[in-house]
């Protein structure tokens, strides 16, 4: 019998995902993976936090456990938890009972079912993200049926943020569109507003009625510290006003793979807020029923005791400490070595990621005579980096931007 | 100047943030016009069981298994696969397909451990989010590729599936299933839908222990239902939540399933481990499309996997792992078997003395359907009102549709459920 899937094509690889493919295809011993997002140790070990071992053990050691399906919107401790991590505390949009907080599938699955509460809910279906953005953002908005317009963001000249032109766009969008916003750590630049840029952002935002979705898949990551990069996130809710917010867990507590995350929506009334969760349940139920319960008892564990919270602090600290200084080390070898150019944007971005400003046919050389793995827009993961494979990357580097256009 | 301080007096419990804010006007909100939604009408049972404070209630509503003692069960074949986890995993991403070797053993499962088509590589499959992951990537697959297809549902079915499919923007029908009159197969219905769709339309079949009804085809009529696929072109979905917890034998209830691979349908399958290795919660199962050869499931997996990126990057990597441990380890393989045989034999033994019971206390209707059906539930062919007395005067918790689930039946209150069932009843 003929196939009724013989018109289907084969897809193009990810392109984030498969250079990680290459990179393992490589029998090169000097192949360096700059590519995912994934911590590495200075050893280039992925990383499994210490207060991530502890809760595990507790949650194997303990017999009262089951599996039983959790709630749609997850589990409720979880919830609370996320939303005072990324909130603070303190936050009367909290206290006041106006944030309706769902578990959902790390960064990725908090867009996805935001998007689709939208699509469904919202007057609006235009979504403006910035020019670059994460490659799975445009992805997910049009899946879930909203239309995707860009805002200009990075400035290739100054290798910084185009403030004008962000403004701008953001200036002449309609009233009430929505708007994707990094809250720390932009990917792919590492480029961030100052919190002066951020202030002008959140007036104009406002004044024009426009909706934020908030992205924070790093916090705690891009500075070290839980509170300043949760503060861009913080002044919006503050003023107010109403906004989503995706939180993975993926990268500060090293759950990648388990799929840990949390979608937040700010509303102006706490009656509001429960008719929304009620809605945003119907997304998630003809979506996957419920989300895995894993991930987010590991986060719950931690983030209710205060010694684990503050040994994750710590950690946390460790982990963005390395990939500063790892900038810090890129930096000062690519001046020592004298690489035309200025380099300095390494140290003025901020995350997980540098753009290099190196172009295609630069990267594509880099992976063809020295086996660096990267995305073709010149993203490097400062993750994949220690002092001992720095000097190889400089000489990659070096060779690229003299060698090739 | 007077409307500034007219907005600084009138202060909330807000930040002195938004008093200083210029041009901000007050804003209501965007969701004024959000309705609540409905509760949804399995998982809200269990919501208001959790409720209720009488030392009497039962819970025969959502369909997790319990023991004897009306409690959770985490099997001691799962206990020992995550005691072998913990410890050792680095948390990293599984790829968009999700964990190879899970796949692998869970084809295993459905398709035969020597199955053709997995030595020629023939299924396109990817890991998923339980039985209703795998049905909505099916769905969107189905929408993208298939767009003009609808797909036929049985009557009735899950109710989630009506959602998914609806979620995905894909048509849908309906084919006649469940008989009130017998409370069991409408076979001739079901033929006659069958042969009235269009040629090439895709139908949902559950592949045993059908949900809600409990009521599943013969062999000799999966056999028949084949056989007219084939002379329709029709595309066969499996939603297979149950192998193994309908009759104990895992290879007994993919018999429908290994029919019409035997015919020749390219068939699709989601299948679940929230039942059979009771990972609920941990949202594991697969979806797999049978193709004509190895390059187009290749080709096919990488359209799934298109799909699965912008839904949630990859699938959870802790409930796969528990798996591929149990399955890839004979002696725990084995465990899970024979524990697997104990839930199944639980719920037939609780079918054989809900329906004793009944008999005895002399009810006038037949409740022979309670024995004939199949797998965790029981349609017990009471109305919603009869179920909304079961509930408000026996604190008996279970769908309105009139769905018992079996596995929440025990010795302790079969005699209390069966008491209850027949003093609503019996003046029907």
């Amino acid at each position: 019998m003929e196939s009724v899937f013989s018109n289907v094509v084969r897809a193009p690889e990810d392109p984030i995902l498969g250079v990680t493919v290459a990179y393992n295809n490589d029998p090169s011993p000097a192949k360096l993976n700059l590519g995912v997002g994934a911590y590495r140790t200075e050893e280039g070990k992925p990383l499994v936090l210490d207060v991530v071992r502890r809760a595990e053990q507790q949650l194997v050691n303990d017999p009262s456990r089951v599996k039983e399906y959790i709630p749609i919107a997850g589990l409720a401790d979880f919830n609370k938890l996320s939303a005072k991590l990324i909130l603070g505390a303190d936050s009367p949009a909290i206290q006041e009972s106006r944030v309706a907080t769902i578990q959902c599938l790390s960064g990725t699955g908090s867009l996805r079912v935001g998007a689709e509460f939208l699509k469904k809910h919202y007057h609006q279906s235009v979504i403006f993200i910035p020019k670059p953005t994460w490659g799975n953002h445009p992805k997910v908005f049009n899946l879930a049926g909203l239309s995707v317009e860009y805002y200009r963001y990075y400035d290739p000249s100054t290798r910084g943020l185009d403030f004008q032109g962000l403004l701008e766009d953001l200036g002449a969008a309609p009233s009430g569109a929505i708007v994707l916003l990094h809250a720390c750590a932009h990917n792919p630049t590492g480029v961030d507003p100052t919190s002066e840029q951020w202030e002008q952002i959140r007036q104009l935002i406002r004044s024009k009625s426009l909706l934020p979705f908030f992205d924070s898949a790093y916090q705690g990551f891009a500075s070290g510290s839980l509170d300043t990069d949760a503060h861009s996130v913080r002044t919006f809710v503050a003023d107010g006003g109403e906004c989503l917010i995706a939180q993975s867990y993926a990268k500060n507590m090293g759950l990648y793979g388990e799929r840990v995350g949390a979608l937040s929506i700010v509303c102006k009334s706490s009656d509001v807020a429960s008719k929304v969760e009620s809605q945003v349940k119907l997304v998630v139920r003809p979506m996957y029923s419920s989300p895995p319960i894993h991930g987010a008892s590991i986060v719950a564990t931690i983030l209710k005791s205060s010694d684990m919270y503050n040994d994750w602090t710590i950690e946390l600290k460790g982990m963005a400490g390395r990939i500063i200084s790892m900038r810090q080390h890129l930096f000062e070898a690519l001046q020592a070595k004298g690489t035309p150019g200025d380099w300095s944007h390494i140290i003025k971005q901020i995350g997980m990621f540098t753009f290099t400003g190196l172009n295609k046919e630069q990267v594509a050389f880099m992976t063809k005579e020295f086996h660096i793995y990267m995305t073709s827009d010149g993203r490097i993961s400062m993750a994949g980096l220690s002092s001992k494979t720095v000097p190889h990357l400089v000489e990659a580097i070096h060779a690229a931007v003299t060698r090739v256009a | 100047v007077i409307m500034a301080m007219r907005i600084r007096n009138s202060a909330s419990r807000g930040t002195m943030m938004s008093r200083q804010i210029s041009g901000l006007r007050s804003m209501s909100s965007w969701w004024k016009n959000v309705e609540p939604a409905p509760k949804d009408p399995i998982l809200g049972v269990t919501e208001a069981f959790l409720a209720d404070p009488s030392p009497d209630k039962v819970n025969v509503g959502v369909g997790a298994y319990r023991d004897d003692n009306g409690k959770p069960v985490v099997l001691e074949c799962v206990r020992e696969a995550e005691r072998r986890i913990a410890g050792t995993s680095f948390m990293e991403y599984l790829p968009m397909g999700g964990s190879v070797k899970m796949v692998d053993e869970t084809l295993k499962l459905a398709y035969g451990d020597n199955s053709e088509f997995i030595k020629d590589k023939r299924i396109a499959a990817v890991q998923s989010l339980s039985g209703t992951g795998a049905c909505r990537l099916f769905a969107d697959f189905q929408k993208r590729f298939r767009p003009d297809s609808q797909i036929y549902i049985p009557v009735p079915t899950w109710s989630n599936h009506h959602n998914i499919w609806r979620d995905a923007q894909v048509t849908q029908k309906t084919y006649h299933y469940y008989h009130p009159e017998t409370k069991g197969l409408d076979f001739s219905g079901l033929m006659d839908d069958v042969k009235n769709a269009p040629e090439g339309s895709f139908f949902l079949l559950h592949a045993c222990a059908h949900n809600p009804t409990g009521v599943d085809p013969t062999e000799e009529q999966w056999r028949e239902i084949s056989q007219l696929f084939k002379a329709k072109n029709h595309f066969a979905f499996f939603d297979m939540a149950y192998q193994g917890f309908a009759s104990g034998d895992p290879a007994r209830d993919a018999k429908s399933i290994r029919i019409f691979l035997e015919d020749g349908h390219h068939i699709g399958i989601s299948q679940s481990y929230a039942k059979n290795m009771g990972l609920y919660g941990q949202r594991v199962g697969c979806l797999s499309v049978l193709c004509e050869d190895e390059k187009q499931a290749v080709t096919v997996k990488s359209q799934l996997q298109q799909l699965a990126r912008p839904m949630y990057s990859n699938p959870p990597l802790h409930g796969a792992q528990i798996v591929s441990t149990i399955l890839g380890d004979p002696a725990l393989k084995g465990l899970w078997l024979k524990e697997v045989k104990v839930m199944a034999d639980r719920i037939i033994g609780m079918r054989t003395a809900l329906r004793e019971s009944l008999e005895k206390l002399g009810s006038p209707l037949s409740w022979e359907h309670v024995t004939k059906q199949i797998g965790m539930f029981c349609y017990s062919g009471m109305t919603p009102e009869q179920v909304d007395r079961l509930t408000s005067e026996y604190h008996i918790y279970m769908t309105r549709n009139g769905r018992i689930s079996m596995a929440g039946v025990t010795t302790g209150n079969v005699g209390y459920l069966a008491n209850a069932i027949h003093e609503v009843t019996k003046s029907s």
